[in-house]
């Protein structure tokens, strides 16, 4: 069957299998920022923003998303000129092997939303789904705070 | 004093850009997962239903004939090669007792064949037409009963083997032991005002690295195998994959890119033999990515131990003995089960050096249960929880605060203990005298930021059901593996006086590429961003044994500090060359080379004439270093627990580690090793546990199921340096990524029994076992 996405704003087509998982479309259509953990919808590594929500890509159907707006980290900013939540990863030092923070930066984007200028225990139940096994956490609520606080027009 | 020999650093000690940080925040550096290929074969491995079994047949017709399916390798296929897993140096300590497939499976998840198709689906339900039959065994699934007379061989075939010198009885499933001991033990304990003994064990966990173990290998246009993969230890790699499949090492590359995380599990030749015969029996490139339930199931684990801890000492707290025996289970394999048990020891024993007498007796079974490996701590985390709360206990019987109890026994700059010659890895280790311990330190600071002196006014914080409790516990690690362990690196300079800085060194997601580049940068006295780091790819790095025994920062960064020096002398050389001056006479500025009367020529400048001007050559250098100690790191924990006494739940309220490294080179970065070590505690002193069925398969073999730390479980963690200077290090440094994860089971532990009285001798601290022991004192 065919499906229309629209992917970090270019709408495309793709010819898939009912059985054909979101995650694996995205891969092979050279998203790769979007990351496969577990495979079974509990590590959050493959979270995308599907019409602005976080959703888990390996456990979704491409059919599913038919017709939606997909956010792959590749859409939210690049290396030369980055959204202020990946520049706050960095210089917080959030990042260590990196593998779970495309899915943690989308969970952000989508938490500073409805929360601008969320508590620390805010950004906490927002990035419930999203492992990390490298960084204890610490400094990626830090990231997350910073970048609300660069968003919201602070320094 | 420490700050007074950093004070003018310019790139160490700064949380420089992370270099790979913004490429991965954008999604744009590549994993394993990430390379695809032309033609590529996807790889699955038929796994053992069984814990213990003999393989008498297997008929693969029907998958082979599937359409899609390329190949099926069984063990008819391969040569018989005995061998190690163990990522380590050669010859490894560890017994030869592992085949890349076997006629034998030894535990549940075991590899019985491997097929490759054309997608992920065929190659799975290929899988499923492959028809084995077993002859079941019966399983030694008790590590206790392990050596019984009469229990099962699990290593029965007649050529595992150990290749030097090392205890090895496979016919009564001994895969290794370790004793020594000085010092007259029974006098001392006759001698001592109190003893105290006990058994704990600490239990069975998963590094659980996000990136699962991945790896894709082909054949290049040459014949040679190229293997890309998740690895600590590509080195290894390639000299343990040229072992099992017959092949020169030259005839192999192996290249590892960014990998999603460790901890140890990647410091194990796990995936790469398969993937590599396939390759070659397919002639195309082929892929291997393993589930999250092989990763549980048939990747390695922390070794579980039974440990028997014994500890006299005076009245006024000063320790006279200790007695440690240590029943360790490594599994069906015996990967790093000597040099494990050894390090339960060895990073544990000289903490204490007060003792003046110590027995340690290791014993490492083999059982049909999921393998032990390198797992971060190795040895050190399950020993620490029996030692550290043995002497919760002595501190709490003799009415000691139990920090005094550490500050009286704790191993003191200028001294050394007998352990550290005793006991080493596979061998005698080395002695050393302590040069840089920052325990005290940790312990004030520590205190201060936890709030020890006012813990008693916060008591009746909990009230009800609930009761609060504080614990805690002091650590030692090591850095590197002395006289064993070798780095290597090599630079050259470029035409804009930027440096490639090569390295084996392996960045497992630490940050090493970025603290090396910053070490090389201090050198040569150029901003980090002159460097380009390149690691780990065995056809154009030099050699490093790889990311493992907290070695990277201070043993390659040694390294690159000693190439970086050669390097500065071949600049000064042009420098003084093009100034006319005499050697002597020129020293480094910023990027430039002065002499005394301040004429300078820049660094642009030096790289240009000695590529295309005069007396023409490639500024360059390699240099290697291997090291004659191995400085630890210090670290002291603190923990605030609410019991519900109850619901048995313990809350952790409030964590403190304060870790001495010696210097940070990157804080930001050491600060991320510290509090990513010790969430990774907590999380297996509260809540990771294997749940076993009756014939050993492994019963939650899932995020769903096996509970690591997500966010909301964190408690206020607060981790701070306490910087010292190892004069050894590069810049002052020592280790940092292992010693945090040892802190928590004790810490908690000692917390639990604060607040209510009862000691919980078995992790994790689920509310099940609290309640249960909670219930037994009331019925007292
Ligand atoms: S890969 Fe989708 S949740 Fe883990
Ligand atoms: S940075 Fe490695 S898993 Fe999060």
């Amino acid at each position: 069957m065919e499906i229309k996405l629209t992917i970090n704003g270019d709408s495309k087509k793709f010819e898939v299998d009912p059985s054909t998982r979101l995650i694996d479309l995205l891969r092979s259509a050279g998203y790769q920022g979007v990351k496969k953990g577990c495979d079974e919808g509990h590590c959050g590594s493959c979270t995308v923003l599907l019409d602005g929500q976080p959703i888990l890509s390996c456990i979704k159907f491409a059919a599913q998303a038919d017709g939606a707006e997909i956010t792959t980290i590749e859409g939210m900013g690049t290396v030369n000129d980055p959204h202020p939540l990946q520049q706050s990863f960095v210089d917080k030092g959030a990042v260590q092997c990196g593998f779970c923070i495309p899915g943690m930066i989308l969970s952000s984007k989508s938490l500073l939303e409805t929360h601008p200028d969320p508590t620390e225990d805010e950004i906490k139940r927002g990035l419930d789904g999203n492992y990390c096994r490298c960084t204890g956490y610490v400094k990626q609520i830090e990231a997350v705070q910073s970048a609300a606080q660069k968003m919201r027009g602070g320094i | 004093m420490s700050e007074q020999k950093t004070a003018n650093f310019a790139q160490v000690g700064k949380s420089v850009q992370k270099i790979d940080g913004l490429a991965l925040a954008c999604g744009k550096d590549k994993f394993v997962e990430d390379y695809d290929m032309q033609n590529q074969l996807y790889l699955k491995v038929l796994r053992s239903p069984h814990a213990h079994a003999r393989i008498l047949s297997i008929d693969s017709s029907e998958a082979e004939a599937m359409e899609g399916v390329a190949a099926v390798l069984t063990h008819a296929d391969l040569p018989r090669v005995p061998h190690t897993t163990a990522g380590q140096g050669y010859p490894e300590p560890s017994p030869y007792d592992s085949h890349t497939l076997d006629n034998k499976v030894r535990y549940v998840g075991d590899r019985v064949a491997a097929i490759a198709a054309e997608t992920p689906e065929l190659a799975r339900e290929a899988a499923q037409k492959i028809k084995v039959e077993y002859e079941v065994l019966e399983p030694v699934l008790d590590p206790r009963k392990a050596t019984d007379e009469g229990a099962p061989v699990i290593h029965d075939e007649d050529d595992c083997k150990v290749i030097i010198p090392i205890p090895y009885e496979p016919e009564r499933n001994l895969a290794s032991a370790v004793e020594f001991s000085f010092g007259d033990l029974e006098e001392e304990f006759a001698k001592s005002d109190i003893i105290v003994e006990d058994e704990y064990e600490s239990h069975y966990a998963q590094h659980c690295p996000v990136e699962p173990h991945v790896c894709i290998s082909y054949i290049d246009s040459r014949g040679r195998v190229v293997i890309r993969t998740s690895t600590q230890v590509p080195f290894h790699v390639r000299r343990i994959v040229a072992q099992r499949l017959e092949l020169p090492e030259k005839k192999i590359r192996v290249i590892k890119p960014r990998i999603g995380g460790g901890f140890g599990a990647k410091q194990e030749v796990l995936v790469e033999d398969i993937v590599a015969a396939m390759a070659m029996k397919t002639g195309r490139p082929v892929k291997f990515l393993m589930t999250r339930e092989e990763e549980f199931v048939s990747s390695r684990t922390r070794h579980p131990q039974i440990i028997n801890v014994t500890i006299g000492a005076d009245s006024d707290g000063t320790i006279r003995a200790i007695n440690l025996d240590v029943l360790m289970n490594t599994g069906a394999y015996g990967g790093h089960a000597l040099t494990v048990v050894c390090n339960s020891g060895s990073k544990v024993l000289p903490l204490y050096n007060t003792a003046k007498a110590v027995k340690f007796n290791g014993k490492v079974v083999y059982t049909n249960l999921p393998v032990g490996g390198a797992y971060r701590g190795y040895g050190a985390t399950q020993t620490y929880f029996a030692v550290e709360s043995a002497l919760d206990e002595i501190a709490h019987r003799l009415d000691i605060d139990p920090v005094k109890l550490r500050e009286i026994n704790h191993i003191k700059n200028g001294e050394t203990s007998p352990v550290f010659a005793a006991l080493g890895e596979g061998k005698e280790g080395v002695e050393q005298t302590i040069e840089s311990c920052g325990l005290p330190q940790c312990l004030e600071q520590g205190k201060e930021a936890f709030g020890w002196d006012t813990r008693e006014e916060r008591r009746s914080l909990s009230s009800g059901s609930k009761r609060r409790g504080f614990g805690i516990c002091t650590l030692m690690q090591g850095s590197s593996i002395p006289e064993i362990d070798m780095a290597a690196a090599s630079i050259k300079m470029n035409e804009d006086g930027s440096f490639n800085l090569l390295m084996g060194a392996t960045d497992l997601g630490t940050g090493s590429d970025t603290v090396l580049s910053q070490i090389a940068a201090e050198t040569l006295n150029v901003p980090t961003e002159d460097i380009i780091p390149y690691s780990s790819d065995t056809d154009l790095t030099p050699f490093d044994v790889g990311a493992y025994a907290s070695s990277t920062t201070y043993l390659s960064g040694k390294a690159v500090d000693k190439c970086a020096g050669k390097v500065k002398q071949q600049i000064l050389k042009v420098g003084a060359e093009m100034l006319e001056v005499e050697l002597e006479d020129v020293s480094l500025g910023a990027k430039k080379v002065v002499d005394s009367s301040g004429n300078e020529v820049s660094y642009e400048e030096i790289a240009t004439y000695s590529l295309y001007e005069s007396n023409q050559h490639q500024i360059a250098a390699h240099d290697s270093s291997i090291s004659h100690k191995s400085p630890p790191p210090f670290s002291a924990h603190f923990a605030e627990v609410e019991v519900d006494t109850e619901t048995g739940k313990v809350e952790l309220i409030q964590y403190v580690n304060a870790t001495d490294c010696g210097t940070a080179i990157h804080p930001r970065l050491a600060e991320g090793q510290c509090e990513g070590a010790t969430v990774n505690g907590l999380s297996f002193a509260l809540t990771e546990e294997y749940q076993f069925s009756s014939r050993g398969k492994m019963l939650n073999a899932s995020f769903d199921s096996y509970n690591i730390y997500k966010m909301p479980d964190m408690p206020e963690l607060k981790c701070i340096l306490v910087p010292t200077y190892e004069e050894t290090g590069p810049y002052g440094a020592k280790s940092v990524s292992e010693i945090g994860i040892n802190g928590p089971l004790p810490a908690i532990g000692n917390a639990i029994f604060d607040a209510v009285g009862i000691r919980i001798k078995e992790g994790p601290f689920k509310p099940d076992k609290l309640l249960a022991e909670l219930e037994k004192t009331e019925a007292r």
